[in-house]
């Protein structure tokens, strides 16, 4: 198989896995009686159309690619962080804990400290699933499930009790929501009169620092070598449950901090409802973004759009907001599927064959089969390896990515 | 004597909490047999519980209240058997890794039931529901009575089935092949088992009893419909599996342990004694991190081949 035809065999699976999605998508659409069409122009298009609708595409975007980041560091690493939506309000809790705890410091020391602060709650929660997940073989993604439900409920308690705003008291309103966080603690804005934010610029650099992490030091090697191929780096003396808490730990750091940046960019205090299924749209992102920063920053922006698409929608085309937990739904049930076509070099082999046939050419036959049966273990580690539901979730995600920057 | 009622109260309310965990424990215990991992257990007891409600909501008045809810019924178990195909299709035939396309399929099937409610329902509308039937004589049985035989029928039906799952997992030809292609399914492949034929099959069944289960929660448990219905228990489910060691009554008693957790919560709040109601909610999600703490045991216990795509063609 020739380059040229590769890579049209692989644009024409991902063109097929797209289209896939958007027709579950306009099923559910034709369901509710709404022209899909429409819907999806509107999705896709009305969010571009002024100033305000691109910023708040970045806005949105700032704390998916953050939460998408982390998830790929885990994902690399072999396990399957669902729990980034519990990790995000740990984070959300425990920066405005430290902001309004601490008003009185100036802010070059209370920003970077509240911001610290919400990595830091995230990384506590992540690292919870880690533990349970290295010392007791508990599945991780059950228990991140699970500690997202308890995270929620004690975000509530804390709102609606301890950490209430004392003024809904004395006006009795009793709005679940916080005071608002001190100005020494706020995130600036970058383009004044819109929500846009500073915390744009932490996202773009955290998502160099972790290419250069897990594609330029022996730790995110071993990480990676982790996930690929536990039983391989357990024999290369590489501590796999060691590696796990870590990843765990910097994926929750990750949810955390977009917590805090969200909550001291955005909204400058902690209302209910804040994380917003960011949680989950950034698995998505990471997903679609073949797990690497360079495919998920784009991959952020676009779900971005997709997200505040999606609410403008509601309000014009009356489609309700939850469509694009449906297409978010899809697209990762067409990503994973995809996967089997674009990496399986016998189902490639076939396609090949069978194209061939049909365009009256002789069958080349590829002599990269052999060797690309089982590929470079460290980016994809699928079909060699065949794991548990944790491992082989793991390579679920390299596949898309390796193609783009796996081997860089 | 107030002790005693107050055990028989939380008795009495814990047998209907078990039955959606049951329901769809028992569902996914096929298709973790069959060596399928089926996360989306939540997104097809969301979608089961929605439809479920739609034909008493708007049919209510039309014909007879037992007929509509019937109908509900066999409406959600038929989408969730199709869902519970379209998982297949995705693991089995594409082969995709099983935890994430899981996740993939709960939130179709969540954003689906939602996209759906808000359309055609709106807000919160309560159903009549599936009346409770006692069954004359043993309901009259002191302290038994309440407890086992003043229920709706679908909580005898889950009880039920407990037996019958295991006749079927265990004694009969189709059982067999279910348990073989999660174990081995390269030996089931030579033996002339049809490995995909049977965990399509595996699915389907599990998928139609997950619409069975959020069907109850919708018609009989709560009566009505509402986005977070379903709140994590088809993920419980998942868990009590691995506690229930992919038994029908090991299974049964993890899904009784859980309910009656919830009204023993339940119960307390009602008698009074003060408790944040934010850690009552929280408490069975803990319980499942705590019990699969202690179920690590159960790994020799597990289909060995569970979660890995089966591909016949690959070289060994």
């Amino acid at each position: 198989m020739n380059k040229a035809f590769k890579l049209a065999y692989g644009a024409m699976v991902a063109l097929a896995a797209a289209a896939a999605a958007m027709l579950v998508g306009a099923l559910v659409m034709a369901a509710i009686g709404a022209d899909a069409a429409k819907t999806y122009a509107t999705i896709l298009t009305e969010p571009l159309k002024d100033l305000f609708g691109l910023t708040e595409i970045v806005v949105r975007a700032i704390p998916l690619s953050l939460i998408a980041l982390g998830v790929a560091v885990a994902f690399r690493s072999g396990i399957l962080n669902i729990g980034a939506e519990g990790q995000m309000l740990m984070g959300i809790l425990a920066s405005s804990a430290t902001a309004i705890a601490l008003p009185e410091l100036p802010k070059p020391l209370l920003l970077p400290l509240a911001l610290l602060a919400g990595a830091a709650g995230g990384a506590l929660w992540g690292s919870l699933a880690g533990l349970l997940k290295a010392r007791l073989g508990v599945n991780e993604i059950l228990s991140t499930v699970m500690l997202n439900y308890v995270a929620a409920q004690f975000y509530t308690f804390l709102l609606r009790g301890p950490m209430m705003d004392p003024q809904e008291l004395l006006t009795g309103t009793g709005t679940p929501q916080t005071v608002r966080l001190p100005k020494a603690a706020w995130l600036d804005r970058l383009v004044p009169g819109t929500r846009l934010h500073y915390g744009l610029v932490i996202a773009l650099v955290l998502a160099v620092a972790v290419f250069l992490l897990l594609w330029r030091t022996t730790l995110g090697f071993r990480m990676r070598a982790a996930g690929a191929e536990a039983k391989a780096a357990r024999y290369a003396g590489v501590s796999v449950e060691r590696y796990l808490v870590v990843a765990m730990l910097l994926s929750g750091a990750f949810a955390g901090l977009a917590g805090a940046v969200e909550v001291l960019g955005v909204h400058r205090r902690a209302i209910e409802g804040i994380s917003g299924g960011y949680g989950f749209t950034g698995i998505v992102v990471a997903l679609f973004g073949g797990l690497h920063p360079a495919g998920i920053v784009p991959a952020s922006a676009f779900f971005g759009l997709l997200l505040l698409g999606a609410d403008m929608t509601q309000r014009s085309a009356s489609v309700p907001a939850n469509m694009v937990l449906v297409l978010q739904g899809a697209i990762i049930l067409s990503i994973v599927s995809a996967r089997q076509f674009m990496n399986n070099p016998y189902v490639q082999d076939k396609a090949t064959r069978r194209l061939a046939k049909l365009f009256g050419k002789a069958p080349p036959l590829s002599p990269a089969v052999a060797e690309a049966a089982c590929p470079d273990p460290s980016d994809v580690a699928e079909p060699c390896a065949a794991g548990e539901p944790g491992a082989a979730g793991a390579s679920a995600g390299a596949a898309p990515g390796a193609g783009k920057g796996g081997r860089a | 004597m107030n002790a005693a009622n107050f055990l028989a109260n939380i008795l009495v309310l814990g047998v209907p909490f078990s039955v959606a965990l049951l329901l769809a424990g028992l569902g996914e215990m096929f298709n973790q047999r069959a060596g399928v991992f089926n996360l989306g257990c939540e997104g097809i007891m969301a979608m089961g519980a929605f439809l479920a409600f739609l034909p008493p909501y708007f049919l209510g008045a039309a014909m007879p209240m037992g007929a509509a809810n019937l109908l509900g019924i066999a409406v959600a178990m038929g989408a969730g058997a199709l869902l519970g195909l379209l998982f297949a299709l995705v693991t089995v035939t594409f082969r995709a890794p099983q935890g994430i396309a899981g996740i993939g399929l709960q939130m179709l099937g969540w954003g689906t039931a939602g996209t759906l409610f808000r359309h055609y329902v709106g807000g919160v509308t309560g159903v009549q529901g599936i009346k409770s039937l006692p069954i004359p004589g043993l309901s009259k049985i002191p302290l038994l009575g309440p407890i086992l035989f003043d229920h709706n029928p679908l909580v005898y039906l889950a009880f039920l089935l407990v037996p019958a799952s295991w006749y079927l997992l265990f004694k009969t030809p189709w059982g067999l092949k279910v348990r073989s292609v999660g174990t081995y399914p390269r030996a089931a492949d030579t033996l002339g088992i049809n490995v995909r034929r049977v965990r399509y099959q595996a699915l389907a069944l599990g998928g139609a009893m997950a619409g069975l289960a959020g069907a109850y929660l919708s018609l009989a448990q709560a009566k009505m419909f509402a986005d977070d219905l379903i709140a994590g228990r088809g993920f419980i489910a998942v868990a009590l599996v691995y506690f229930g060691r992919w038994s029908p009554v090991g299974i049964m008693g993890g899904a009784l342990l859980f309910s009656l957790a919830q009204s023993f919560q339940l119960s307390v709040q009602v008698a009074g004694i003060k408790f944040p109601y934010e850690f009552a909610v929280m408490l069975p999600y803990v319980l499942v991190i705590v019990v699969l703490s202690l179920a690590k045991k159960a790994r020799g216990a597990e289909p060995s081949d569970l979660g890995k795509p089966f591909d016949r063609e690959q070289r060994v």
